[in-house]
């Protein structure tokens, strides 16, 4: 093995930390980039600096997973290099190019595992660049790193287990939360019952999260449609119908998401084969059970292959880390794959439960008005993009972006490029598989122009 | 599926300049069908820089060029949209007395032919261009030159065409092509087989093939002009920008979005796709933010590179096949075709049509390539083209 | 009325930064978004409407909070740590 270049981590989530984990325990020396300054992901991110908050304040019941992901990634430290706060923004044939404290370093690598881990999934909606709206994700991500509300007066609007998770947090935080906006109708939830057999902590936790918002007044409105944002220099209410009445309500603060989607654009420039997937209402990358790509040595673990859950990552990390290992033909435990294999597939199908009790609300984006903004960085409207598709016959989501630019800024299509499928996949009667998907481009996020470059070699020690 | 279908002219490539050929085609009244084995407008045409440039082009390009030159302004009537056609000027800079000696030259050289080139000296040029750094001994500024959106040009000819009543076969790749009695004889797409009176081969990088169906290989290589977009600025650039021997070339669109180029980009392993290189991307990068201090602190949002046709001599193929009646080229732009392509359109259009067309275009012939070609035509890479040089500008001048 | 509100952190130490010119405070373990947003309530404005605009995912994905500093720097404001010192434009509508 000598001579080989050491096995590239994206992401210190949940997947990558067991990933990286599972590697060293192989006796490799691999390398986690990672853009936050601190590992644990999203579901795991710790504050900047410490607070008067218990880490069970800050993560619940899912304290013990959250400090021994921590730990564990810690105790890493001397068998692994790690560049927190680097940015992976080009990828190919098996290099990487990665921005870190201002400059470019390169990076050859030798197996990948990909955890590139999700953000919310959105919508557009009336209103939803007003300052005060923020994602579900980030309503946490402000309460738990950051110890700060989003509002005094915070309603939370969409679909997925996300919705009433940060509407308890925020509750138990001592916000006042307005209400809890469900796209789905309330017969939704019964589907929850399937989960007992599977999960049934979790499905009691999700009722205890649902019945002490109602005790402590928490108005929940199921089935809710049309919702709207309003407000002049930043959000001052929420409107929505339900069952064909308008209602309004004062806030001050949003958080809005529907469920969950994959960052796959690194999976993209690795060169992976890309199949729709009809439960995620997204092309993700192919993968087998054990996280191999159609790419050699590259590896797909985590939300960011498609969405699983916190605890599905840290299994899928490791397994795509054994995977690795069996293919370089290193010691690795089958028994131990087996179990994580057995694992994955039960939270599996407790994702087809979550899937049945949160919906995603497609017809909302058979609905957009044509004044909404789609595109929310290069403010583009629902109905200039209508216009294109009809002036350019347009049935093809790359050839949307290019002559209407959704999708072409900053984000990158991260934000819009789910509903701009949805609608000119409504819009020409075709399905949304049918559109396609938009190509990932180099830089995966914005770099600085000014940018140094630091070739390097890195030689695994092993 | 099986479909047949019987037309006056058959296309092959829907690009600008096969657009653009349906377009005025249909303007004449014969029928027509564009076909794309993709979508059209979707390779070189809708992917390139997007310089609207007659400057620096050889003096045998300049009837032709000057001839898309009036069609440009006309855009919004022509396709019904501007293509964000911005005559901002052109502004070649010149780095070394020996530069600045090219230019003179070469405004001396074409100065018959309309282009109102302006020298200008390395103070003026501090004065009016402020906002251009380092060591710039003068340029030469062609007011008349621009930019456009490339993305919406190609496009919109294409939808024009089809709105004219042509028939825009998309995802129809040509499979065969053959002289048939009086016309041409194509199977397309999953079934389809067209028959055409007259045939027209502007597939670009894919047009080496039919041109060799018909006996008449040509030397054509492939390049990949790479791109950098910053986020949007304020207002930066007032003129679209390039630089004598290459180097960079940039040009800022209205919406504040800045353009540069100056790098190739390299080809996937499915060689009809490219990607830029992390290397060359960061050179174009750290070169802009070096020309123009205002972009410094700016952000990288996109990177992108096109599959464009080169030709040794890097001059197009243009014009009558010299084996086959009724079968004409038009090919190999070398990275320079999106100025003059609606300007091609034409040209194809009349010589369908009249079998002659009122511009020179003997300089294209494909003719020139039966002969030995001369070493001296070729670089290393076998383009013709170097990897600085500016789209639309080999700098070649005689 | 500012966009956040602290509930933890309060007593942290000040880190002292300006905003529009105006002198202002955050807290050690503060992101420069955080900074900016529990004293006014947008980072920025758009380049194209000049609406105002306050980030949305928090976590880098948006591409919504990237601010401006005097000197011109650009920074993604949720993703990076407040540093003392920092002079940030919320009102230059572009990075130059």
């Amino acid at each position: 093995m000598n001579g080989r270049a050491q096995p590239l981590v994206v992401g210190a989530g949940s997947a990558g930390i067991r990933a990286a984990q599972a590697l060293v325990a192989a006796g490799l020396r691999p390398l986690v980039v990672d853009e936050a300054p601190s590992c644990g992901g999203q579901i795991y991110r710790q504050r900047l600096v410490p607070d008067e908050r218990s880490e069970t304040a800050l993560y619940g019941s899912e304290a013990g997973k959250a400090r021994a992901l921590h730990r564990d990634f810690a105790a890493l430290a001397g068998d692994l290099d790690y560049w927190p706060q680097a940015l992976l923004w080009n990828l190919r044939d098996g290099v990487a190019d990665i921005a870190v404290a201002g400059e470019s370093r390169r990076v050859a690598y030798d197996g990948l595992i990909l955890a590139t881990g999700a953000t919310d999934r959105i919508l557009p909606l009336p209103g939803w660049t007003l300052p005060g709206v923020f994602t579900l994700g980030g309503a946490q991500v402000a309460l738990k790193a950051q110890g700060c509300a989003i509002g005094s007066r915070v309603v939370f609007v969409g679909t997925g287990p996300l919705l009433y998770l940060v509407a308890w947090q925020y509750m138990k935080a001592g916000v006042a939360v307005a209400a809890v906006l469900d796209a789905a109708p309330f017969s939704a939830k019964f589907a929850m019952l399937r989960g007992l057999m599977l999960f049934p902590a979790v499905v009691a936790r999700g009722m205890r999260f649902v019945a002490e918002l109602r005790l402590r007044g928490v108005a929940i409105h199921s089935g809710v449609d049309n919702v709207r944002f309003e407000g002049g220099d930043a959000v001052s209410g929420v409107a929505w119908t339900q069952a064909g009445r308008t209602h309004r309500l004062a806030c001050d603060g949003v958080g809005y998401g529907l469920a969950l989607r994959s960052e796959t654009q690194a999976a993209d420039l690795a060169g992976c084969a890309f199949r729709f997937d009809e439960r995620d209402r997204a092309w993700l990358p192919q993968r087998d059970a054990a996280g191999r790509s159609s790419v050699r040595h590259v590896y797909l673990a985590g939300d960011g292959a498609g969405i699983a859950g916190a605890d599905a990552a840290e299994r899928a990390g490791e397994r795509a880390a054994l995977a690795l290992c069996e293919d370089r033909h290193l010691p690795y435990s089958p028994e131990r794959a087996a179990v994580l294999d057995v694992e994955r597939a039960r939270i599996d199908r407790f994702r087809d439960v979550l899937e049945a009790a949160f919906p995603y609300p497609t017809h909302w984006a058979a609905g957009l008005a044509d004044d909404t903004l789609l595109c929310r960085c290069e403010e583009i409207r629902t109905g200039e993009a209508r216009d294109a598709i009809d002036r350019f016959d347009i049935v093809e989501i790359n050839r949307l972006k290019a002559v209407s630019r959704v999708g072409m800024g900053r984000c990158q299509g991260r934000i819009c490029a789910g509903a701009a499928a949805e609608l000119l996949a409504v819009q020409t009667g075709r399905s949304l598989d049918s559109v396609g998907r938009l190509r990932a481009q180099a830089p995966l996020k914005p770099v600085p122009l000014v940018l140094t470059p630091a070739p390097r070699e890195t030689e695994a020690a092993e | 599926m099986s479909a047949r279908l019987d037309v006056d002219v058959a296309i092959i490539g829907g690009g600008l300049v096969g657009a653009s050929a349906a377009l005025a085609l249909r303007g004449m009244g014969l029928s027509v069908a564009l076909l794309d084995k993709g979508f059209c407008g979707a390779q070189a045409s809708g992917v390139n820089y997007g310089g609207v440039r007659r400057q620096g082009r050889p003096r045998e390009q300049l009837p032709l060029s000057q001839r898309a030159h009036a069609i440009w302004p006309r855009l919004a009537s022509l396709i019904g949209i501007d293509g964000e056609f911005l005559r901002s000027g052109h502004l070649k800079l010149a780095r070394g007395e020996a530069d600045m000696a090219a230019l003179e030259a070469y405004a001396a050289t074409v100065s018959d032919q309309g282009l109102d080139l302006e020298l200008i000296g390395h103070n003026d040029l501090r004065e009016r261009f402020a906002w251009i750094e380092g060591d710039i001994t003068g340029a030469s500024l062609c007011a008349g030159d621009g930019h456009a959106n490339p993305r919406l040009v190609a496009a919109g000819f294409a939808s024009a065409a089809r709105r004219a009543g042509t028939h825009v076969l998309e995802n129809t790749p040509v499979t065969g092509a053959t002289r048939n009695g009086a016309g041409f004889a194509l199977e397309a797409g999953e079934g389809l087989t067209l028959r055409a009176g007259a045939l027209i081969n502007s597939a670009g990088a894919w047009a080496g093939p039919f041109a060799a169906a018909f006996g008449e290989p040509v030397p054509l290589s492939r390049i990949y002009p790479s791109m950098i977009v910053t986020e949007p600025l304020a207002p930066i650039m007032t003129v679209n920008t390039g630089m004598e021997g290459g180097g960079v070339y940039a040009r800022q669109v209205e919406r504040g979005n800045c353009v540069v180029g100056g790098e190739r980009g390299l080809p996937l392993a499915d060689i009809d796709l490219s990607r830029p290189t992390g290397d060359g991307a960061l050179a174009i990068m750290n070169k802009a933010a070096e020309l123009f201090p205002a972009m410094r602190h700016a952000q990288a949002i996109r990177f992108w590179t096109g599959t464009e046709a080169a030709m040794p001599d890097r001059n197009p193929v243009i014009g009558p096949s010299g084996t086959t009646p009724g079968l004409f080229h038009a090919f190999g732009f070398t990275g320079a075709g999106f100025q003059i392509a609606p300007g091609v359109g034409e040209v194809l259009a009349e010589l369908v049509r009249d079998g002659a067309t009122t511009t020179p275009i003997e300089a294209f012939s494909i003719g020139r390539f039966s002969k030995p070609p001369s070493t001296s035509d070729r670089t290393a890479d076998g383009s013709g083209a170097d990897r600085f040089s500016e789209p639309q500008n080999r700098g070649v001048f005689t | 009325m500012p966009l956040l509100h602290r509930i933890a952190r309060k007593g942290h130490t000040t880190v002292a930064f300006t905003l529009d010119g105006e002198p202002r405070e955050g807290r050690a373990g503060d992101t420069l978004l955080t900074a900016i947003l529990s004293q006014a309530k947008a980072v920025r404005v758009s380049e194209f409407s000049g609406q105002p605009r306050a980030g949305f995912c928090q976590m880098g994905a948006c591409q919504d909070c990237w601010v401006t500093l005097a000197d011109g720097a650009r920074l993604r404001a949720c993703t990076t740590p407040l540093a003392a010192g920092m002079s940030i434009v919320t009102r230059a509508g572009s990075a130059a």
